[in-house]
């Protein structure tokens, strides 16, 4: 039984100088880890202020618990948020930061100090009570901020780029945690970050934001496997996106064709129309060079350069028209192919994604 | 502490050049003077030499010890009006949009530029028995006969507060302006209504500019005289004693013995300020 506990609809805003945000809906259900994911000023932060009431939308509802809250204050609502400057109130110990959701919601100060007593040992920083803010390094604010947000017991916890600020150790170590800690108290999570890895290895389901919409909205595997647009195929991951013509319609597979040569399309992943124009998204890890041609294939390209990518050679290539293509082997860097050498472009026809064309819904 | 190479020293050296000039000008206008106080606050006076105390021990009179209460009264309900009035305004000025932020700054600086004497001359017509503020009361009806505004400490503090709240706002202003206002929307988000909020946030993050603010309104309103003379205060004030005492009855010795306690008294509430962490009262 999944039930929907945070739904926005049709919001949109704008603070003078165009869209901020065009529309957008949204239903979470509860426990969900949902990630809003893109580019600075793709609308992202505005929208979690709205969620929490920092910000109103100028048309639109938020609706929580099936209750609309789009009028109420923040202080009225069952959410709380960690911010990206973390925002620890400087002039209070980290002990007084983590009670003073309870302390102005005016709980007795024996359920205070038991709850901040739990949600210290929760972040693991029992030994920092006393502490201030200006005492502590980045990733022990930021694990007060998460406590001090987690303590009054909201049913939704909104992130905005927690782990920007860190360094990439620290960040990949707190990925880890983050997770872990959503498992374990089931709180909802709303998500923002505009760092792809971290949006694919912690969500349950990513809304890609662009221009104040979302582009796409789905399981990392579907935002990966299947993207649904242009923008969607080069934010996240890599790829080479290939533009051709359906030549002809075969039962399962498809042929298309460009002028640099034809190309097997998995007719099962999209609706395909003869002489209609597709792109066809082939992430970087899934496309081959081989010496020879591979059936069904026709891309010959040739090679630019060849550079070790770290238990794999990535291979740069280019095709009859100019474009570049860049494929991938397990090769040792020593069978890479020569700058210059002939290569024949192939992969698993039911591995790559068509993200457009005539027929192709918009 | 480690020691210093030769290239340190001689850029010290190179430092201590520019502090020269300002270094003298202080030694001249400031400390001699002081020097010349005390030492005549403390010299025996008249025909006889050496030093004595008896000019502090003389100030311990009934009426001399008034005198420093009206002065001190009159100094902290001057702070006290001032910082009512001047904090919110100051409050509002930092989050004012930016093309009303100049506006509100002008209307705050350029009483700054003219004399207070004219400034206060200007009160005093307004306020006078037959004057715009009685006539526009009449004309509402509010009264039936004119108020006697001037003379009364209403009237006084209504000139002080006027004249020095600018040291309030400033301050004050400084320290909203740089406060953090992400913090505000952490402690509504964490449940806490607007007024809680600032009483829990903005306050203790904004209190080291009312503290600046407090020390730069009370320390010139201690000995600030002529605004109660002005408006007909028949009020004694520290500073109409010391004058009579150098004036008048050309008591020098009494007179440098009050300008010092008055000089200890605020460099003591400096100090105190100092001690509890502000630096450089908010206007730097």
């Amino acid at each position: 039984m999944e039930e929907i506990l945070l739904s926005l609809r049709n919001i949109s805003k704008n603070f003078g100088e165009g869209d901020v945000l065009a529309g957008i809906s949204l239903d979470v259900r509860r426990g969900e880890f949902v990630t809003l994911l893109g580019a600075s000023g793709c609308g992202k932060t505005t929208t979690l202020r709205i969620i929490s009431g920092l910000e109103t939308p100028d048309t639109g509802e938020v609706i929580l618990n099936g209750q609309d809250m789009t009028q109420l204050p923040p202080e009225s609502r069952p959410v709380n948020t960690v911010f990206q400057s973390y925002a620890l109130f400087p002039h209070m110990n980290v002990e007084k930061n983590v009670a003073y959701g309870l302390r102005v919601r005016g709980a007795d100060k024996k359920t205070i100090d038991a709850r901040v007593t739990q949600m210290l040992e929760l972040v693991q920083m029992e030994s920092y009570r006393k502490r201030m803010p200006a005492q502590l390094s980045g990733g022990q604010r930021q694990r007060i901020a998460i406590a001090r947000a987690l303590a009054p017991e909201p049913q939704l916890l909104l992130l905005d780029e927690p782990l920007g600020a860190l360094d990439l150790q620290l960040r990949r170590q707190m990925q880890v945690e983050l997770k872990r800690l959503q498992k374990k108290l089931g709180i909802t999570f709303i998500y923002i970050t505009h760092d792809q890895e971290e949006a694919v290895g912690m969500s349950d389901r990513i809304a890609v934001m662009r221009n104040g919409r979302f582009e796409q909205l789905g399981t990392p595997e579907e935002i990966y496997d299947a993207p649904r647009t242009r923008y969607v195929a080069q934010f996240i991951g890599r790829s080479t996106i290939l533009t051709a013509k359906v030549e002809r319609v075969d039962g399962g597979t498809a042929l298309a064709r460009n002028e640099n040569g034809c190309f097997p399309v998995d007719a099962a992943r999209a609706t395909l129309r003869e002489g209609e124009t597709i792109e066809l998204c082939v992430r970087t890890e899934r496309m081959r060079a081989s010496a020879s041609p591979v059936e069904g294939f026709d891309l010959p390209a040739t090679v630019r350069e060849a550079r070790y990518a770290g238990g794999s050679v990535l291979t740069y290539a280019v095709l009859a028209d100019g474009s570049e293509a860049v494929a991938t082997s397990e090769a040792r860097m020593a069978d890479a192919p020569e700058p210059g050498a002939r290569v024949y472009l192939h992969w698993n026809p039911a591995q790559a994604a068509v993200i457009g064309g005539a027929s192709y819904g918009a | 502490m480690a020691r210093k190479t030769a290239a340190q020293k001689r850029e010290d050296r190179r430092n201590a050049l520019f502090v020269l000039p300002m270094a003298c000008m202080a030694a001249l206008l400031v400390a001699l003077p002081l020097i010349y106080v005390l030492v005549t606050s403390l010299a025996v006076g008249g025909e006889g030499s050496g030093f004595t105390l008896a000019h502090y021990k003389a100030l311990l009179r009934a009426d001399y010890l008034k005198v420093f209460a009206n002065s001190l009264r009159l100094a902290l309900d001057t702070t006290l009006i001032s910082l009512a009035v001047g904090y919110p305004f100051a409050y509002c000025m930092a989050r004012a949009p930016r093309r009303w932020r100049s506006l509100l700054m002008m209307l705050v600086i350029i009483p700054f530029w003219t004399s207070a004497l004219v400034r206060i001359y200007g009160w005093k017509i307004l306020l006078q028995a037959n004057g715009p503020v009685n006539a526009v009361l009449r004309g509402l009806g509010l009264i039936e006969s004119n108020i006697k505004f001037l003379g009364s400490y209403g009237s006084v503090l209504l000139a002080m507060v006027y004249c020095l709240i600018s040291l309030m706002i400033l301050p004050c202003h400084s320290a909203v302006d740089k406060m953090d206002f992400t913090l505000v929307e952490a402690a509504r988000d964490l449940g806490a209504r607007p007024w809680r909020a600032f009483v829990t946030v903005t306050l203790p993050q904004t209190m080291p500019g009312i503290l600046a603010g407090c020390v730069l309104v009370f320390v010139p309103s201690v000995g600030m005289f002529y605004l109660s003379d002005i408006m007909g205060g028949g009020l004694v004030l520290v500073g109409n004693l010391i004058r009579d005492q150098l004036l008048k009855v050309r008591d020098w010795n009494t007179g440098s013995a009050m300008s010092m306690v008055l000089i200890v008294m605020s460099a003591a509430l400096y100090l105190l300020y100092r001690r509890s962490g502000g630096d450089n009262l908010g206007v730097m």
